[in-house]
């Protein structure tokens, strides 16, 4: 559970790209993620990022994309272990969540243990929802009797039942009202932290990306435009493309502090 | 009232094998509805597909389907070299089978369809296997659907179960046919009420195990289970109490026939043998059913045979014409001839008599000069039957009108004066009872229609069958035949076959 941090893996893509029958999702592009580092992948809808994100766990062989170029794990290509098996070791967390309605809280935080014939300790339970800022109370719960931000953290306790190395999060507060966004999100890099994980966050929000990641890699049409760590970008260093998607939230933040001013 | 209670009184047996057929339709149809729903999950042609297949199934009505399967599986009996029924079980739980897959079908492909994508993803992420993703998540989010399906086929099922009489499997259709058939309402109602009652009962305890699926709430869904296990082992008793050697006795769609069934089953009980009736056959399908061993005894008419069966257009006098039914019977492992029961049921051309006297027709010679002014009512087989052919040959019979009726129905069309001659039976009790006159046939155009008594080869060579079968050649006189027939045609005082059966029984010379 308490993994040193220079203990996860680095996820590395070498020509990858991805096309869904006329459409090129994914250019072929090279990206390395390194091990333990926090990194966000920002874009407009269209640009390839949850694409690239889903690269990683196979989810996009669902959709029926071609698949060129590898994408390996700490050196071991994903194709190499049947997808089952590579999925139940990446945390993966979703904008729509995919709470499983027929199960409560605590079968949900324990399936993955579950369907392998294993049992969840109730301790553990409350160990994973103590960990996301949830009472142990709500374990017997249903879905439906939750907030969305509730739901939300449950998706997040059952992303990280098995240990994972590596969580992936494509849009994981997008439904959510903007504090419990921020309160969710600090709680999230708190855990990347305490575990040592390797973590990739989809997001549309630029200033989501700046606050919580260690590197802003920009994608767009399939391509990435812009990499570099938050303060370059905040500092107008990292070039024009990403001076115009920081534009937006630096014209907001000097605008609210004008109000506190005056 | 009473009536009706007693009738239902005795519909258990009607009733068992009806809910064992029924649960096993029902069962066999899920059986073929799940794995077609998970194949349909998987590929949406195939959904398409079956849909589809499933929907056409359901628009042949239920009573052409069940008589569809005998042409098939007598056709699959012959390729496989014998051995699968053609008559009774079989047949009509296929059929009522692939009724019961549409709506299980249907309800499980919507289900899945409905799911939300969100949770197969969630599904697929936490690295479920697709027959993880099935047991865990899949399957117990479309239950309720399919559960709904199962509902609905089940009502669907015990509906037309009850149309299974006509392919000669017992069910609560029985009563029903029967009554039909004897204008006996009593019986009709009793078999319609039994039926309903349990289409709304198996609807009621479903709907438990319904709602125990849909709330997840394991007790009603096992007290539902375990209603539907009482019943089921219910019907089954007395089947798995059976240890007699079975006979199956058949009948056509007539009251005769089933009189007749009813008094030879009689006399087989007598004998030791348990009996099964498969009732409301169809002249062509009974004598290959005897001859294929499905049924076991049944009585069937010279002529019928002789024009039918051995597609003969001469017509020999009587004793030519049964000893050349014995010899053609003689086939190994095919059906026998026990012998004629004494009185002739023949196709006779019959006006009232008072009308008969006033326009001088005594004779089909005389019919043909009246003929152009008169309707002719027919039974819904004579016209398009060789005998037919045969009197219009020998007459040149041209009626102002034709027109077909069932049986009873055509007794009333010529007392009402819609039509002036009809082609009545000669054995009909309501020959004598409406005051009709029978038209002499001084031609010879119609073949005799001696009652004949016929057996599968297993029972005319157990000597037990044989034995108790033999007392009934030439026992029945064509008066008493005529009595019996009355007694369950009749408008009042009506009574049920198996009565009459006995009245006849009590007026067997010897």
């Amino acid at each position: 559970m308490s993994g040193a941090p220079n203990l996860a893996p680095e996820i590395r893509f070498e020509r990858v790209a991805r096309r869904f029958g006329a459409v090129e999702a994914l250019a072929p592009l090279d990206l390395t993620i390194a091990g333990g580092s926090f990194v966000a992948l920002v874009g407009g809808s269209g640009s390839g990022k949850s694409t690239l994100l889903r690269c990683i766990n196979r989810l996009d062989e669902t959709a029926g994309a071609s698949r060129e170029g590898r994408v390996s794990i700490g050196g071991e290509p994903v194709d190499h272990l049947p997808a089952p098996e590579l999925r139940r070791r990446i945390g993966y967390v979703f904008q729509s969540i995919g709470l499983f309605p027929h199960l409560s809280v605590a079968q949900n935080v324990g399936i993955g243990r579950r369907v392998r014939g294993g049992i969840m300790p109730p301790e553990e339970v409350a160990g994973l929802l103590d960990s996301v800022g949830l009472e142990s109370t709500l374990a017997s719960r249903m879905p439906s009797e939750l907030s969305g931000g509730q739901r939300q953290r449950v998706g997040v306790a059952r992303a990280l039942a098995e240990s994972p190395q590596i969580l992936l999060l494509d849009e994981p507060f997008g439904a959510l009202d903007p504090v419990t966004r921020a309160a969710l999100g600090e709680r999230v890099r708190a855990l990347h932290t305490a575990r040592g994980l390797t973590t990739l966050m989809v997001t549309h929000d630029m200033a989501e990306a700046l606050l919580l990641a260690d590197r802003v890699v920009v994608l767009e049409q399939g391509r990435i435009v812009a990499d570099a760590p938050p303060i370059d970008l905040a500092s107008g260093r990292a070039g024009d493309i990403a001076e115009a998607l920081v534009a937006v939230p630096r014209e907001q933040a000097r605008r609210i502090a004008d109000l506190a001013g005056r | 009232m009473t009536a009706l209670l007693t009738a239902l009184a005795t519909l258990g047996d009607e009733l068992a094998a009806h809910v064992v057929l029924s649960a096993a339709a029902l069962a066999l149809g899920i059986a073929i509805a799940l794995p077609l729903t998970l194949w349909s999950a998987r590929h949406a042609t195939v959904a398409r597909l079956a849909l589809g297949l499933a929907s056409l199934i359901q628009t042949i009505p239920a009573l052409a389907l069940l008589a569809l399967f005998y042409p098939i599986l007598l056709w699959l009996s012959g390729v496989v070299g014998g051995g699968i029924p053609a008559l009774g079980f079989l047949p009509a739980l296929l059929a009522l089978a692939l009724y019961a897959v549409l709506p299980i079908l249907r309800g499980g492909v919507t289900g899945l369809a409905g799911l939300d994508p969100a949770v197969r993803e969630a599904a697929d992420a936490v690295g479920m296997t697709p027959g993880q993703k099935l047991r865990w998540v899949e399957a117990p989010l479309v239950a309720p659907y399919i559960m709904a399906g199962i509902r609905t086929a089940a009502v669907w099922t015990i509906g037309a179960a009850t149309l299974a009489t006509t392919i000669g499997q017992t069910s609560l259709g029985d009563p029903i046919f029967a009554g039909l058939q004897t204008q006996n309402w009593v019986t009709v109602l009793a078999g319609c009420l039994a039926a309903a009652a349990l289409a709304i009962a198996a609807d009621g305890v479903l709907a438990l195990v319904e709602r125990g699926i849909a709330t997840r709430r394991s007790l009603h869904a096992w007290l539902g289970l375990a209603l539907l296990a009482a019943g089921l082992g219910w019907a089954l008793w007395p089947g798995s109490a059976e240890r007699r050697e079975t006979l199956v006795v058949g009948a056509k769609n007539f009251s005769e026939q089933y009189i007749l069934a009813r008094l030879i089953g009689e006399r087989l009980e007598a004998a030791g043998y348990a009996v099964e009736y498969r009732e409301g056959l169809g002249s062509a399908v009974v004598f290959r059913a005897l001859d294929a061993g499905d049924i076991d005894v049944y009585v069937d008419y010279a002529g019928t045979l002789w024009t039918g069966e051995f597609k003969r257009t001469d017509n020999p006098p009587r004793a030519g014409m049964l000893r050349e039914i014995d010899r053609r019977l003689a086939t190994p492992g095919g059906a026998r001839l026990i012998g004629p029961l004494g009185f002739e049921n023949a196709y006779a051309f019959a006006m009232r008599a008072d009308a008969a006297k006033a326009s001088g027709v005594a004779s089909l010679d005389d019919l043909v000069r009246a003929a152009p002014e008169m309707t002719l009512g027919a039974d819904l087989e004579f016209l398009d039957r060789p005998e037919w052919a045969a009197v219009r040959a020998a007459y040149p019979l041209r009626f102002a009108k034709t027109r077909k009726y069932s049986p009873t129905f055509m007794y009333r069309a010529l007392e009402s004066g819609d039509a002036a001659v009809i082609t009545a039976f000669s054995s009909d009790g309501r020959i004598a009872a409406d005051k009709l006159t029978v038209l002499t046939d001084p031609r010879g155009a119609i073949p005799n229609y001696d009652a004949l008594l016929l057996a599968s080869s297993r029972c005319a060579a157990a000597p037990r069958c044989a034995a108790a079968l033999k007392p009934l050649v030439g026992a029945i006189p064509v008066t008493a035949m005529r009595g019996a027939n009355f007694r369950v045609d009749r408008d009042a005082d009506k009574q049920a076959p198996a009565e009459a059966a006995r009245w006849l029984s009590q007026r067997i010379e010897r």
